[in-house]
C-alpha cells in the first residue's frame, strides 16, 4: 500500500487551495450575512474558475473535464470544501456524473452546456413522504400516448432555483418480484418553463446560508420520451451507476471543512493566553486537539481508501458508507471542540467556526442519513454469513 | 525560438522560516518548498511569449536535488513543454552557488540553443541576485535584469527595468539573458486538466558531472541569525505626551 501524493496531487491542492483562498474566501462574509448569491458575482467567480480550469474538473478530459482519477478528484473537492457551500458549489459547480449517462443529443443539450458553465443541473428525487425510503416516492409518469406525464411534488431540491434543468426521478408503475411488488423508477430531464413545471422557493435552513432548496411541483407536465435519462422504469440503476462516489464527494467536502476549523484551533491554542500561559499547554485544551487530528485522519484514511478502490473497481457499498459516515460526524466533533476551544469568540460570524458548525449539521443527513450509513454497513457484514 | 527557463525550488514564501539549531541555515527539513516567485513570474512570461507566437518552445530547467522535479511539474502544469532537471546535491541544505549554476546553465544552453534565456531576477532564499548576470557574462550575451515590460520583436527585445527613483528602457540584441521583477505579470494557476498533462511531459534527468561543473561551495556560511524580535511598545496617556516623544525620544517630528 502506497500513501504518498504524487507530484500532481499535490499540484491539485495547491491550485485548488490557493484559488479558494484567494478567490472564495473574501467573498463568504457577504453570503453568509446576506443568505445571499449574488449573481454578478457568481459570473466573476465562475469566468475565474473557468480560467483557472477548475470548473467542472470532476468530469472526464474527453468531455472537457480534468480527468482526475477518483482519489484527485476528492483532495480537489476537500479544497473546495473548505469554503462556504454555496460559494464554492455554485461558482466551481461540479455537474452531476449522472449527465455522462445521457445520449449524445441529451450531452450536447444538457452535458456539455454544465461542463462550459452555462447551465446548472439540479437532482430531484425527495419527497415530503419520501426521504430515506425514497422507493416510497408517489410523484408519478404515467404513459399517455406516446409521451409521458409527470404529477406530483419534490422538495428540498438544492439549486433548483439557479438550475436550468432538473433530473427527475419517478415512479413509473409497479413490477412483481419475490419480495413482492416494487415500484419502477424513471429519471427525465425536465427543463425551466416546461409547461406544468413550477420550481418554488423551498425552506430556510440552518447549514450552509446562500445555497437555497427550492420545492418542485408537477402538474400533468407532459414529456416526449426523449426526455428520459436511460432507460425507463431503470431510474435507480442510472442512478446507482453514475451517483456511487456523492458519498466520498460529501467526505471529502467535510474533510476540508474540519481541517480548517482544526486549523483555527490549533493557532487560537498557541496565541491565546489564559492564566498566565497559552492556552494550549492546557491538557484540557491539548488533549482536544490531540483528539480532533486523530480523528481527522481516520476520516482522511478512510476516504482515501475508498477513493483508491473505486478506481480499483474493489470498492463496497459499505466503504463509501464508512467514509461518509466518520467524516460528516468528525466534522461534527471537530466544528464543536474547535469552538469549545475558542470560548465565546467561535460563536462570532467574525471567525468560520460557527458556521462550520451549523452547516456540519446537514451533512449527517443528506446523502443518506448516519443511520442509512449504518444500516448499509452492518446489512454488508451480515450478508456475508447469509443473515 | 527556443526560450529558457531556469527555475529554483525554494523555501514557500508563506513558511514561517525557522533557522537551524546550530545556525548553519534555514531549516528545511519537511517544510513547504514551492517555486522561487520570481521564477514563476518567467514561466508566465514565457508562456504569454508562446501564446504571441513569440517563443516556439518552453524549457524548463532547475538545479539542485531530486525533489526539485515538483517545481518542474508546476512549470510544465503552467504550460511550458518540457523539462530537464540537473541534480547537483542530495543535500536539500546544500545551495548550489550562482557560479555553478550560471556554468551549468551555460552548458543546457549550448545544448539547447534558445534565443531567450528568462528567469527570476533573484531567489527568495538567499537572495544572490548574480545567477542571471553571470550567465550572460559566461555566453557573451546581452542582458537585461529587473525586467518590468518585456516586448520581442524580430533579432531585439525591449525591457523597462524598474530601477531605483524610476523606471529604464533598454533595447538588448538577441540572444539575450533577461530577469524578471515582481510587476511583469501575474502568474496563472496551474489548471486541473493540465497538471493531468504535465505527467505526460518529458522531464530529462542529468548531472552536474554530465555538463563537468564542479559545483562544490567556495563560501563557507559562518552564522545564521533570525532578525531580532519586535520590541513591545508603550501606552501613552496623551496626545501631548505622544509628539513630545515623538519629538525627544524618536525624533521623527
Amino acid at each position: 500500500m502506497q500513501f504518498g501524493l504524487t507530484d500532481e496531487q499535490k499540484m491539485i491542492i495547491e491550485t485548488t487551495r490557493s484559488f479558494v483562498e484567494t478567490e472564495l474566501y473574501p467573498h463568504e462574509a457577504e453570503v453568509e450575512r446576506s443568505g445571499h448569491l449574488r449573481l454578478d458575482l457568481i459570473r466573476d467567480l465562475q469566468a475565474k474558475a473557468i480560467a483557472a480550469g477548475l470548473y467542472a474538473a470532476n468530469m472526464p478530459e474527453e468531455v472537457g473535464g480534468a480527468g482526475l482519477d477518483t482519489l484527485s478528484w476528492l483532495l480537489y473537492e476537500r479544497e473546495l470544501g473548505r469554503a462556504n457551500y454555496a460559494l464554492h458549489w455554485t461558482c466551481v459547480a461540479r455537474p452531476s456524473n449522472i449527465l455522462l449517462a445521457g445520449t449524445p443529443e441529451q450531452r450536447e443539450k444538457y452535458l456539455f452546456p454544465c461542463i462550459r458553465g452555462e447551465k446548472w443541473d439540479c437532482l430531484a428525487m425527495t419527497e415530503p413522504g419520501a426521504g430515506s425510503d425514497l422507493r416510497g416516492m408517489t410523484a408519478s409518469a404515467r404513459r399517455d400516448g406516446g409521451d409521458w406525464v409527470l404529477n406530483g411534488t419534490k422538495h428540498f431540491i438544492s439549486h433548483a432555483d439557479l438550475a436550468d434543468f432538473a433530473i427527475v426521478f419517478m415512479a413509473s408503475g409497479e413490477e412483481d418480484t419475490p419480495r413482492g411488488k416494487k415500484k419502477r423508477i424513471t429519471a427525465f430531464f425536465v427543463d425551466k418553463g416546461t409547461p406544468g413545471f413550477t420550481v418554488r422557493d423551498g425552506y430556510r435552513n440552518v447549514s450552509h446560508r446562500g445555497y437555497t432548496n427550492a420545492v418542485l411541483d408537477f402538474d400533468n407536465c407532459r414529456l416526449p420520451d426523449s426526455a428520459v435519462l436511460g432507460e425507463a422504469h431503470k431510474g435507480f440503476e442510472v442512478a446507482n451507476t453514475w451517483l456511487g462516489a456523492t458519498r466520498l464527494q460529501v467526505a471529502a467536502t467535510c474533510l476540508g471543512r474540519a481541517d480548517r476549523a482544526l486549523g483555527h484551533a490549533i493557532s487560537y491554542a498557541a496565541e491565546r493566553r489564559q492564566f498566565g500561559q497559552q492556552i494550549g499547554k492546557f491538557q484540557g485544551v491539548s488533549f482536544k486537539l490531540a483528539d480532533m487530528a486523530m480523528e481527522l485522519k481516520a476520516a482522511e484514511l478512510l476516504t482515501w481508501e475508498a477513493a483508491w478502490k473505486f478506481d480499483q473497481g474493489t470498492v463496497t457499498e459499505a466503504d463509501m458508507s464508512m467514509a461518509k459516515l466518520k467524516a460528516t460526524e468528525v466534522l461534527a466533533m471537530v466544528a464543536d471542540e474547535a469552538i469549545q476551544i475558542h470560548g465565546g469568540m467561535g460563536l462570532m460570524d467574525d471567525l468560520p467556526l460557527e458556521r462550520i458548525w451549523r452547516d456540519a449539521r446537514v451533512e449527517r443527513i443528506w446523502e443518506g442519513t448516519s443511520e442509512i450509513q449504518r444500516h448499509i454497513i452492518s446489512r454488508e457484514l451480515l450478508r456475508a454469513v447469509g443473515g | 525560438m527556443k526560450v529558457l527557463v531556469p527555475v529554483k525550488r525554494v523555501i514557500d514564501y508563506n513558511v514561517k522560516v525557522r533557522v537551524k539549531a546550530d545556525g548553519s541555515g534555514v531549516d528545511l527539513a519537511n517544510v513547504k518548498m514551492s517555486m522561487n516567485p520570481f521564477d514563476e513570474i518567467a514561466v508566465e512570461e514565457a508562456i504569454r511569449l508562446k501564446e504571441k507566437g513569440v517563443a516556439s518552445e518552453i524549457i524548463v530547467v532547475s538545479i539542485g536535488v531530486k525533489q526539485a522535479q515538483e517545481t518542474l511539474r508546476t512549470a510544465l502544469a503552467m504550460g511550458a513543454d518540457r523539462a530537464i532537471l540537473i541534480e547537483a546535491s542530495s543535500d536539500v541544505h546544500q545551495d548550489i552557488e550562482p557560479l555553478a549554476v550560471a556554468k551549468l546553465l551555460a552548458g543546457v544552453v549550448k545544448a539547447e540553443e534558445p534565443g531567450l534565456v528568462l528567469t527570476g531576477k533573484q531567489a527568495i532564499d538567499n537572495d544572490m541576485n548574480a545567477t542571471g548576470q553571470m550567465l550572460s557574462a559566461l555566453l557573451g550575451w546581452a542582458q537585461a535584469t529587473y525586467a518590468s515590460e518585456l516586448a520581442v520583436e524580430g533579432d531585439s527585445a525591449t525591457v523597462t527595468r524598474e530601477v531605483d527613483g524610476g523606471l529604464q528602457t533598454i533595447k538588448v540584441k538577441l540572444p539575450a539573458v533577461i530577469t524578471v521583477d515582481l510587476r511583469l505579470n501575474e502568474p496563472r494557476y496551474a489548471s486541473l486538466p493540465n497538471i493531468m498533462k504535465a505527467k505526460k511531459k518529458p522531464l530529462e534527468e542529468k548531472t552536474a558531472a554530465d555538463y563537468g561543473v564542479d559545483v562544490t561551495p567556495r563560501l563557507t556560511v559562518i552564522k545564521t541569525t533570525e532578525p531580532a524580535g519586535r520590541k513591545a511598545g508603550i501606552k501613552v496617556a496623551s496626545v501631548d505626551e505622544l509628539i513630545a516623544k515623538l519629538k525627544d525620544e524618536a525624533g521623527v517630528i
